[in-house]
């Protein structure tokens, strides 16, 4: 066989049509939804032992194993998804989806819309984490999961994850939130707007119809995930991977010769390969979302009483260097729990690779994700004797 | 189980809120759950041992406790236990406050510095104790603030803390017996006790 053996291996997508209309927290409804996901391991006979994964912002279903014998790279997140892994696929059911408003096969803006037979593109409504949450309860429902074991998420993920512990509290035991914030601060939505721009300013972007023009506003989007990535990473790894090293030209007096630092290489890289594979309408929906995430806005902006609707187990991870959704949001997310008296746990792990971390493989982070999801297996083997 | 634990434990109520300062890998909070049904929550800066804790399914908060419990709100947990770590805090002062804000009760346990041996040992040999009871060199040594029996109650004094229970034992292990105070322990704890139990509250 030709993956390891803590490899999901093979696994392929499949798409739920759900054909009732979908009431979005913005009032409009979709006439219909498409969800892609994946799932890794079975279902246990009581329904038991399923974990829904949330992805973040650029993330789709496709979180672990491979599509074929050639793929290069794995799911999003291999490292922490497969047998004998954090969240071990001979323990759980893991269910990984695509978000609607995505580009990966679930509805989004470039699904046609009915009443217009084009892309949505600029049309789609306006969506909020809420929303995804709802269309994750469809699925939920579609698989015959009435209570997940744990639903798990970093960044935006954990933004879904801590929702669905306030919107349905009884059908969550675990949220495993990382690297998140209850809601995301000024430089953070500066960021994100700084992002949206690009895109727009792109001339290939015709107010979001590109698709009609056969075109794809690459240079908008490119720059895009560039301002994205340098946030991702921290000063340090920048450094240590790249430093000042030159990818060509020299700095010798008396020649003049076109000068590109690594880094610089490596972001345009980086960008192109996200500018051909991602959509800009999906990119600005996304990061819209975000922006207008405020977990506590419909309790009084007070977190507390938010919390106090939840009824679930945290385990709550932030990085040292993660500067785009530092400790400090972590923080403030295990006081408000401590406050509403809700079981929770927390560690600051120290890693350098700033948010990327919680995509990439990290000691600490994979010992005490690994002790958590075991005692929640643990814990489903225990009910099951009871009963 | 150490002798200290067994005390501290008769003095919490079954299903109350308990926040465990410097909790180690949970085995105390593990027992109070099992025996007493608490809801327990610990405090502690050891990476091996805050993963200890998860796997036990306790919760458990990544804190040094030298920086405060603001994060903390007054009142909020029936006891706040500190076992053995009072000796090891940069403000052991500033850290009871904190204890006292935070809980109803607060439970806290110290090798006792006063005991007969630590006396002779500095007053022979004229060098900084290092027995079983205090294995450390006094330039490597996690315990920063060694205090006698006598030194607590006074700084219970100063502060107004009151004084629930307080019992100061023969040795921290050894056997079920040990840990009953003798006649002479009671008469005069601060010399013949090496380990302390205090319950205090304001």
């Amino acid at each position: 066989m030709k993956f390891a053996a803590n490899s999901v291996g093979l696994v392929t997508a499949k798409t739920v049509h759900f054909d009732a209309p979908f009431r979005v927290s913005c009032g409009r409804d979709l006439p219909n939804l498409d969800i892609v996901y994946e799932t890794y391991g079975s279902l246990n006979s009581d329904h038991s032992n399923a974990v829904l994964i949330c992805h973040a912002l650029s993330g789709d279903h496709h979180a672990a194993g491979y599509y074929n014998e050639d793929d290069k790279k794995p799911g999003w997140w291999d490292n922490y998804i497969g047998p004998g892994k954090a969240i071990d696929t001979n323990l759980f059911f893991v269910v990984s989806l695509n978000n609607i408003g995505g580009c990966s096969g679930s509805t989004g803006p470039t699904s046609i819309n009915p009443a217009t037979g084009e892309p949505w593109g600029p049309d789609f409504p306006t969506l909020r984490v809420r929303d995804w949450v709802e269309s994750q309860r469809l699925l939920a429902d579609y698989l015959a999961i009435h209570q997940w074991a744990a639903v798990v998420g970093g960044s935006l993920g954990g933004m879904q994850a801590m929702r669905w512990s306030l919107e349905y509290p009884d059908r969550v035991r675990h949220c495993v939130v990382i690297a998140s914030a209850l809601k995301l601060t000024a430089q953070n939505i500066a960021f994100n707007n700084t992002s949206r721009t690009a895109i727009s300013s792109d001339p290939d972007f015709h107010g979001g119809r590109y698709y009609q023009h056969d075109v794809i506003p690459k240079r908008g989007l490119a720059i895009a995930r560039m301002i994205g990535h340098i946030t991702y990473l921290s000063d340090g790894v920048m450094g240590e991977k790249f430093g000042r090293e030159l990818r060509s030209g020299s700095f010798e007096q008396g020649t003049e010769s076109a000068l590109e630092f690594q880094v610089e290489s490596y972001l345009h890289h980086q960008g192109d390969i996200f500018s051909e594979n991602f959509d800009a309408n999906t990119y600005i929906l996304m990061t819209k979302a975000l922006d207008y995430f405020d977990l506590a806005r419909e309790y009084n902006d007070d977190p507390v009483s938010a919390f106090r609707h939840a009824k679930c187990n945290f385990l709550v991870m932030s990085f040292s260097s993660d500067w785009r959704f530092s400790p400090q949001r972590s923080e403030e997310i295990v006081q408000a729990l401590i406050g509403a008296q809700q079981a929770v746990s927390y560690v600051e792990i120290d890693a350098p690779l700033g948010h990327d971390s919680f995509l990439l493989p990290v000691e600490r982070y994979n010992q005490v994700f690994t002790a958590y999801m075991k005692q929640i297996s643990q814990q489903l083997g225990s009910d099951n004797h009871a009963s | 189980m150490r002798h200290d634990l067994i005390i501290l434990k008769q003095w919490i109520q079954p299903q109350a809120r308990v926040l465990d300062l410097g909790c180690g890998d949970g085995a105390l909070l593990d027992d109070l759950v099992n025996e007493k049904n608490i809801s327990g929550l610990g405090i502690e800066i050891d990476a091996d041992n805050i993963t200890g804790c998860i796997g036990k399914g306790l919760s458990v908060i990544e804190q040094d406790i030298d920086n405060g419990l603001s994060n903390f709100s007054d009142n909020s947990f029936d006891t706040v236990l500190l076992t053995q770590t009072l000796q090891a805090v940069r403000r052991p002062d500033f850290v009871l406050e904190e204890m006292l804000r935070v809980g109803k009760e607060c439970i806290i346990t110290f090798p006792n510095f006063g005991h007969w041996q630590a006396r002779c040992y500095l007053m022979l040999r004229g060098k900084m104790p290092v027995s079983k009871m205090m294995p450390y060199t006094w330039y490597d040594t996690p315990n920063i603030h060694f205090c006698t029996v006598k030194d607590f109650e006074n700084l219970c004094v100063e502060k107004n803390i009151k004084i629930i229970h307080k019992t100061v034992q023969m040795a921290l292990v050894g056997t079920k017996k040990d840990h009953r105070p003798k006649w002479y322990n009671k008469i005069w704890p601060n010399f013949f006790g090496t380990h302390a139990v205090y319950h205090v509250t304001r």
